[in-house]
């Protein structure tokens, strides 16, 4: 059975947020990413409108739509601009859904709700200064101490830094060994010895909050682990699955960006008497632009799909987010060439959207390390094996039920 | 207390109207699909106010049309309405005004018990701003129209603004009234995720021409309005200056001076 359709329900909740981010945001995000300031009303509106839990049943606290809804709102977002899916990345893909995934009922309660109902925001700390793409070599550390571990370490480029809650903080319990000691913690902002800042002078997503999160002798109750000792890896990489799929479908919504506002730019603009939509160099673009976006969409699509039916999607998702992200920053370059000089002021949003799709093919997995990913697949040097905590399937039933 | 909001379907704000050879079209190059009238947004907002606020047992929302004008009411529902109505019958269709008012004034009626009629002050497609007036009139109730504030309800009446040419007046009248509401009376609310699954589970009764006792002619052939010569009005032409000028204060003095000029001021 192939089924490319949506619902009825999938597509209106894509175009409430289509609304949303129309009259609430486009009209001044130019000046936020200008000033590198977050409107500050951006989180709390998502919050009241239920986006910041569009997936999570509702008995935790969510909307109870399912994880195809979730890519769609992602790709309306960031349609509108980066750093609204990027919130959608952190607090959703990134820790929401690792709760849901590997949190005990306890701490699907204590974490998820607040979460899910965005009465807390959520960020996910596993960079550091020194170790990104190698995340086996971070160097923060977990001490068992009674009934609590006390954690030390230095998190960078961190979404959300200064504006989230609660951290899912990655250290090793085990310095001495690679990826095997690395645990899992909900680290909540208000714990003593937890500083944070933003880091300024970013290339893009300049109206979003990125920083660095610092943990001095933090001393975090044992029922905070999140998973078991050692299985910290396991998590972080599962919880990716999840934030590159938002990332892949936000991509996506970047491209319809840059190819709405270049069609309408290239049937307005005359040189030497025609519209430069009337030559076939123009022309060319805009179809590239239009066979990314469909490319990108039905990859992410799929990912969203094997969600739903609880297939493991990591080699999927990667793909989708590797795809998604290099044509997004292509889609944008193009859009400022047929721009012209204009594309390349801040008075039209195109070069916007170059800044901004630049980071997503370095964070969440470099394009180089997706490639890596995809050439293990094909190798048999990379096997998914079966997780303790699989990503529960979209069971409609579970998720709407009003408890 | 019962309220009953009419709303229709309409051509999204950003569709481009034009006619080839008299048939009208209203194609989007946006590619958004038809939507709730926009100014039946603020009607059905404040229906849902009078619900939260003022004790409404009942939001009705009431749509003449096709099969697609479910979607509005959708919309409506996923709003916050409590309820949804198509009103649909291939007799209905080509009704002018005072037909539609007809149609309007006997669903009410069938819906029976309601005290407030809402309206948008007028719809995008035909901007004639007409139906809370003839509605009013043939179910023999008062229209309050062009209102900017519900002031107070009480059992028996209702006071509200009305925005005028000229200024605001509060005016009380006996319920039950129908009212049009302008955009000023409030900031209508997208629809929420819970109201989009609920509007898209809700089964929205049709009732058809045989299930009302309409009083008096409906449809093409009892419409009164000739719609045989349809065209569009040549756009304006006008040009436009970049005043210039080294401080804004200045700018704004050539502002000033040609404007008197031109006798706009
Ligand atoms: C805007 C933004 C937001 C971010 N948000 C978060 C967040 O919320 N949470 C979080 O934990 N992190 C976040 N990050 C960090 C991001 O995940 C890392 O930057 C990313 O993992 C890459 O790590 P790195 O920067 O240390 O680069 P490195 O790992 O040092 O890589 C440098 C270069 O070397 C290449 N390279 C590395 N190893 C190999 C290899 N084996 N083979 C071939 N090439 C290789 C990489 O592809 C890259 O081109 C964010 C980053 C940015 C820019
Ligand atoms: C930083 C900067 C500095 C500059 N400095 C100077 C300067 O010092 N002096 C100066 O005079 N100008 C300067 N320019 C202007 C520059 O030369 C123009 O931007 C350039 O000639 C392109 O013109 P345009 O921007 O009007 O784009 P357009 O001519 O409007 O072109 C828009 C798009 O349509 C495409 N296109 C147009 N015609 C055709 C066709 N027939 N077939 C296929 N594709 C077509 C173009 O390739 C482009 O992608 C500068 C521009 C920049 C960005």
């Amino acid at each position: 059975m192939l089924d490319f359709s949506l619902t009825d329900e999938q597509q209106s909740a894509a175009l409430m947020v289509r609304q949303f981010v129309e009259q609430e945001v486009a009209p001044t995000i130019k000046e936020y990413d200008r000033r590198q300031e977050m409107n500050p009303a951006v989180l709390p509106r998502m919050a009241e409108l239920g986006i910041l839990g569009i997936n999570i049943p509702v008995r935790y606290g969510g909307q109870g739509f399912d994880y195809v809804t979730l890519g769609l709102v992602c790709e309306e977002l960031e349609r509108c601009d980066s750093t609204l899916r990027v919130v959608m990345s952190v607090h959703m893909g990134l820790n929401s859904m690792g709760v849901l995934q590997w949190g005990t009922e306890e701490q699907k309660q204590r974490f998820l709700v607040p979460q899910a109902r965005g009465e807390k925001y959520a960020a996910f700390c596993l960079t550091e200064p020194g170790a990104g793409s190698d995340v086996a070599s971070i160097r923060s550390t977990a001490k068992k101490d009674g009934d609590s571990y006390i954690i030390n370490g230095e998190k960078m480029w961190i979404s959300l830094a200064t504006k989230a809650h609660h951290f899912l903080w990655f250290a090793k319990t085990n310095p001495d060994t690679g990826s095997a000691g690395i645990t899992a913690f909900m680290v909540t902002a208000d714990l003593p010895g937890v500083t944070s800042g933003d880091i300024h002078g970013k290339l893009g997503v300049r109206a979003g909050s990125t920083g660095w999160v610092n943990c001095q002798d933090v001393r975090v109750p044992a029922a905070n682990r999140i998973g078991e000792e050692g299985e910290g890896f396991k998590i972080a990489m599962s919880c990716l699955d999840n934030g590159r799929y938002t990332v892949a479908a936000g991509a996506t919504g970047l491209i319809r960006a840059s190819l709405e506002a270049s069609l309408k730019y290239a049937q307005q603009r005359h040189t030497f008497g025609q519209p430069i939509a009337s030559y076939q160099l123009v022309q060319q673009k805009l179809a590239y632009m239009q066979q990314w976006y469909d490319n990108a969409r039905l990859l992410y699509l799929r990912a969203g799909w094997m969600k739903n039916q609880g297939l493991r999607n990591t080699r999927e998702t990667s793909m989708a987010k590797w795809y998604a992200t290099d044509h997004s920053f292509q889609a944008a370059n193009e859009a400022i060439q047929i721009h012209g000089a204009y594309g390349y002021s801040d008075e039209y949003d195109v070069e916007r959207y170059l800044r901004n799709s630049r980071g997503a093919i370095i964070y969440e997995g470099t394009s180089e390390i997706h490639q890596l990913m995809q050439a293990g697949y094909l190798l048999g040097t990379r096997q998914d094996k079966p997780l303790r905590c699989e990503l529960p399937a979209y069971d409609p039933d579970f998720w709407q039920e009003e408890m | 207390m019962k309220v009953v909001v009419c709303t229709k379907q309409t051509p999204s704000t950003t569709a481009v109207f034009s006619i080839k050879n008299g048939i009208v079209s209203w194609d989007d190059p946006g590619g958004k699909p038809n939507v709730v009238n926009p100014w039946d947004e603020y009607a059905i907002e404040e229906g849902i106010r009078l619900k939260e606020n003022h004790g409404a047992s009942d939001v009705i929302a009431l749509a003449i049309g096709g099969e697609e004008s479910k979607e509005a009411l959708k919309t409506a529902l996923a709003m916050g309405c409590t309820g949804a109505i198509l009103v649909s019958d291939d007799a209905f269709a080509g009704s002018d005004a005072v037909g539609s008012a007809r149609i309007w004034a006997a669903a009410i009626n069938k819906i029976g018990d309601a005290k407030i009629v809402i309206f948008g002050k007028l719809t995008i497609d035909d901007n004639m701003g007409v139906a809370a007036m003839m509605t009013a009139r043939k179910l023999g109730w008062t229209p309050l129209t062009f209102v900017s504030a519900i002031k107070s309800i009480s059992a028996d009446s209702i006071t509200v603004e009305r925005l005028l040419d000229d200024g605001k007046e509060t005016v009380t009248a006996p319920l039950p009234v129908v009212i049009s509401v302008v955009k000023e009376i409030n900031e209508p609310r997208y629809p929420s995720f819970m109201g989009i699954r609920k509007a898209n589970r809700a089964e929205i009764p049709v009732w058809k021409a045989a299930d009302l006792s309409v009083n008096g002619g409906t449809g093409a052939a009892a419409s009164k309005v000739d719609w045989s010569h349809i065209f569009a009005i040549p756009p304006r032409v006008g040009s436009v200056e970049m005043i210039e000028g080294d401080s804004i204060a200045e700018q704004v003095k050539i502002l000033v001076d040609k404007l008197f000029e031109e006798k706009v001021i």
